[in-house]
This record gives C-alpha cells, structure tokens and sequence, in this order.
C-alpha cells in the first residue's frame, strides 16, 4: 500500500465518520484544534481506523503522539511496516 | 419559601404527523390519524400488532455533530422539540446559562434501538472493541434531558424521572413544583419516546395492543370504543416551556396556559391492571393541589389508551370525581401512544384547542362501550370555551399522574 492510499483511505474514513470538509484535511491539520475532535472522537477514530485497516491500532503506543493527520498518516505507515 | 404562580410560555412537538407543535394540532383538528401499518412489525416473529405511528421526515442533520454524536433518536425528538419551544418562549442564551433554567425530559427506556445494536454486535463474539465512545450517552437514563442541557447550554436543574407512560405529566409536575417553590425560573419539561418492536411486544405479550386493524390503521387505537382492541404504540416528544407568572410577565411573554395543580401517586393494587379508586384518588389529590374543586373542571383529557381494562377503570374513576357532565376525550386515536411522550404531546394540543374554544372529540370513538358509558364523551368536534381542565397520565409499574391547568387570566 503506498502512501497515498493510507492518506485517501484515512481521509475517507475520517471525513464521513466526523463530517469533516475533505478541504480542510490537510497533513498539517491539528485534530482537535483545527478539526474540532475531541478525546471521544478520538476514541472513534481509532475504532474506525482500524476497522478500515483490517488490524488492531489501539495498543500502538505511538497512536498517543498523534497531533496531526500527517502524524495519523505516518502511525498508518509505521504500523504496517510493523504488522 | 415562595409559592410562585407557573405558566406555560413556549410548546415544541415532534409527533408522528411530523416536526413542529403546529403541524400536531392542525392534523388533529383535521381528524387525521397519525397511526399507520409498520411493515418493520410485521417482520417480528408472533407480534399481531402491525400498525404504529412513526415520525416522518425527520432532519436531524440541522443539530451539530458535536451534539448528534451523543444523540439517539428520541433526544433527536427532544432536541428540535426543545428549539422549537425556546424560540416560541422568546427564551435567551443569556437566560439558558443563568442556572435559573432547567430541563426535565424523560424516557421509558435509554434507546431501545441503540441498545440492540450494541447487542447485536456484543453477541457476535462478547467483544466490546467494535463499540464506539458515544454508547453511553444514547443508552443513559438521562439521554434526552442531558443531550439537550449540552447542546443548548441549559445550566440549571437538568432531571429525567422514568415513570412509562406517566412520564410526560411527571416531568411537567416536576418543573412546577420547582417553579412554584422558587427553585428554578424557567424549566423545560416533557417526555419522549422511540418507536421500537420492544415496545409494541410489551403491549401485545399481555394482550393490550390492537391487533385487529392491521388492514384498517387508521380506525386504531379506539379509546372508549364498543370495538376497541387495545393500544397502538407511536413514538415523538413533547416538550413545554414552564416559567414563573412573574418572569413571563417581566419579558413580556406570551401565556398560553397556567399549571395550578399536580399530582403523583402510586397504583399498589397490580402493576398492570388499573385500579379505579387509585385513579380516583390521584385526580382528588390534584384538585387538592390545585385548591379547586370537582365542579371547576370542565374537560377531562383522559389517559385511555384503548385497552380493555385501562379505558372502563379510568371512566369509572372519572365519574366518581366529576359526575357524568364533564366533557372526556382521550387523544390516543389520533395519535397512538407514545408513552414518555404522549403527556406533554396531548398538553400541547389540549393548550392549542382551548385557545380556539374548542373541544376535540376521541379520534376512532363511534360507540363507546357499555363499560365505559357513564361519562360525557366527545364525540365529535365542538364549539366550548373551556377554562380549567385536568390531564390524566397512568403507567404500567401502577404510576399515576394528573395535572390540572387553565386559561391564563
């Protein structure tokens, strides 16, 4: 899977479940400030995710760094690599 | 302590004729019924009762994610209710933050559907990793008065008594207590309901759901009815704006009512069979609240639901306290039942129908029973300037609520 297609899917995912404007995600967007989730979206999110990516992410300890969706989409990455 | 006078500023009303308390009273007063076949029922192994009334059309979109997330559809129901009664109110943001306004909205049940969900998904394997953060909060006790305290920034008393099919009158009760004695200025009370197999088989598992007009929706329920055959379940919320005579009156308000009197009592006879002396005494002990008596009141908005034993119970208990002059209708034939929601639905349209000097008459009532024959039925829509009248409100669990209002003067 290449990187582009970790960012569509995360994207898809992200903007249905949240309701997001695909405009404003960009890799640089801060989730909670600029995308307006909180701690309990946050919780979905990883659910969605992983139901998305066909594995478990919850217990990544690197998914508690995550700030942006460009570190979302390097987590994705890394956690493939790993898997 | 104060005892402060409590009048009803404000109504909001999703029923299933659609979203908005106008649109509720001008079907009724057009005597369309809102009952309609569900085919989701006839899917239920050994349910009989196919018809239901179900809320169209509903745009739950128009509440931010932020709020909906949290929301099943019964406090969707509550939510638009609730926007709908504020902007008749004329109630501010300024006044919901104060912590003099609050809110009383309760239910039967959290939501019956989000909870098959869950369990669909649970037994599948007994996991609960699938299982998303809001759960919870569509699924709590509190779920419809809590969702709409956040979404609207209500900073006050925030309750959810769960008393059935009492609960819209109980909630009401509850905010004039409160009101009345000083504890809050402003308080949004109702009830509300969602439609669910889990309810309808409730009624039909004890033989008290309408199981022969599933070809003919609309003649069911029959309240009062010679051929009456039991309840028809619906779903909606009702909610209305309760505020002290004194702050309606400083902000200029429009009154569309007074609530002078309540009352609550407990049913210990059996927990489904209702007893007519416990009816009785809960209507004397709301005329003892409101320091009136009997012969004040001139229109009785029955409870009746259509059931064999529900309907016969309440008129006896009806012409005991009121004689056999008063003016009954019950507006379940309209509407169905929509348990939690139905006390504060039928307020509204009662409030609505004084207003124009009419009397609704018992949708689907052509003859009543023999059983049910010793009151004064309405049988048809009527010319009647009606000033005081009581509202009954009964549960199964034996809980037993009525609430007495009246034209502001």
């Amino acid at each position: 899977m290449i990187q582009q297609e970790i960012i569509d899917i995360v994207n898809r995912s992200l903007a249905e479940e949240f309701e997001l404007e695909t405009e404003n995600m960009k890799p640089e967007a801060h989730l909670y400030k600029d995308l307006g989730l909180d701690s309990l979206d946050a919780v979905d999110m990883v659910i969605v995710l992983e139901n998305a990516f066909g594995r478990k992410l919850r217990d990544e300890k690197a998914i508690l760094k995550i700030q942006t969706l460009g570190d979302l989409y390097a987590f994705i990455e890394e956690s493939r690599r790993n898997y | 302590m104060s005892i402060n006078r409590v009048v009803i500023t404000g109504m909001g009303a999703v029923s299933p004729y659609g979203v908005g308390a106008d649109i509720l009273y001008k079907s009724m007063r057009q005597g369309a019924s809102a009952v309609k076949k569900c085919p989701a029922l006839e899917e239920v192994n050994g349910l009989n009762c196919h018809i239901a009334g179900s809320v169209p059309n509903l745009d739950e979109k128009q509440i931010p994610r932020k709020h909906r997330r949290s929301m099943s559809r019964m406090s969707f129901f509550s939510m638009l209710s609730c926007m709908e009664a504020l902007e008749m109110a004329k109630i501010t943001p300024e006044m919901r933050q104060n912590g003099q306004t609050g809110v009383i909205i309760g239910t039967t049940v959290g939501s019956p559907q989000t909870q098959q969900d869950f369990f669909s998904d649970y037994l599948q394997d007994y996991s609960i990793e699938r299982i998303k953060s809001s759960l919870f909060f569509k699924i709590m006790g509190n779920t419809c008065a809590s969702n709409v305290a956040l979404a609207l920034g209500i900073s006050g008393r925030v309750m959810a008594p769960s008393a059935a099919c009492a609960t819209g009158i109980q909630a009401i009760g509850l905010g004039y207590e409160a009101i009345a004695l000083g504890k809050q200025r402003t308080m949004l009370c109702g009830g509300a309901e969602e439609l669910h197999p889990l309810t309808v088989a409730v009624f039909d598992i004890i033989k008290a759901a309408s199981t022969g007009y599933n070809s003919n929706p609309g003649r069911s329920p029959r309240p009062f009815d010679k051929d009456r055959d039991g309840t028809v379940c619906s779903e909606g919320c009702g909610i209305v704006v309760l505020e002290s005579l004194e702050s309606a009156l400083e902000r200029e308000a429009h009154i569309y009512g007074e609530v002078i009197g309540f009352s609550a009592t407990s049913d210990t006879t059996n927990i489904s069979s209702p007893d007519p002396k416990s009816i009785e005494q809960c209507m004397l002990a709301a005329l003892i609240s409101a320091e009136i008596e009997p012969d004040q009141v001139e229109y009785v908005n029955a409870h009746a639901t259509a059931t064999q034993l529900g309907d016969p119970a309440e008129c006896e208990a009806i012409e005991r306290v009121f004689g056999n002059q008063t003016y009954v209708s019950s507006f379940k034939g309209h509407l169905g039942h929509s348990l939690a929601g139905s006390g504060a639905l039928e307020v509204i349209s009662m409030l609505k129908m004084m207003a124009e000097n009419l009397c609704l008459p018992t949708l689907n009532l052509e003859q009543p029973g023999e059983d049910c024959a010793m009151v004064r039925h309405v049988l048809q829509t009527q010319p009647l300037s009606i000033r005081t009248v009581i509202k009954n409100n009964f549960a199964l669990g034996g809980i037993n609520s009525s609430l007495i209002l009246r034209k502001y003067a």
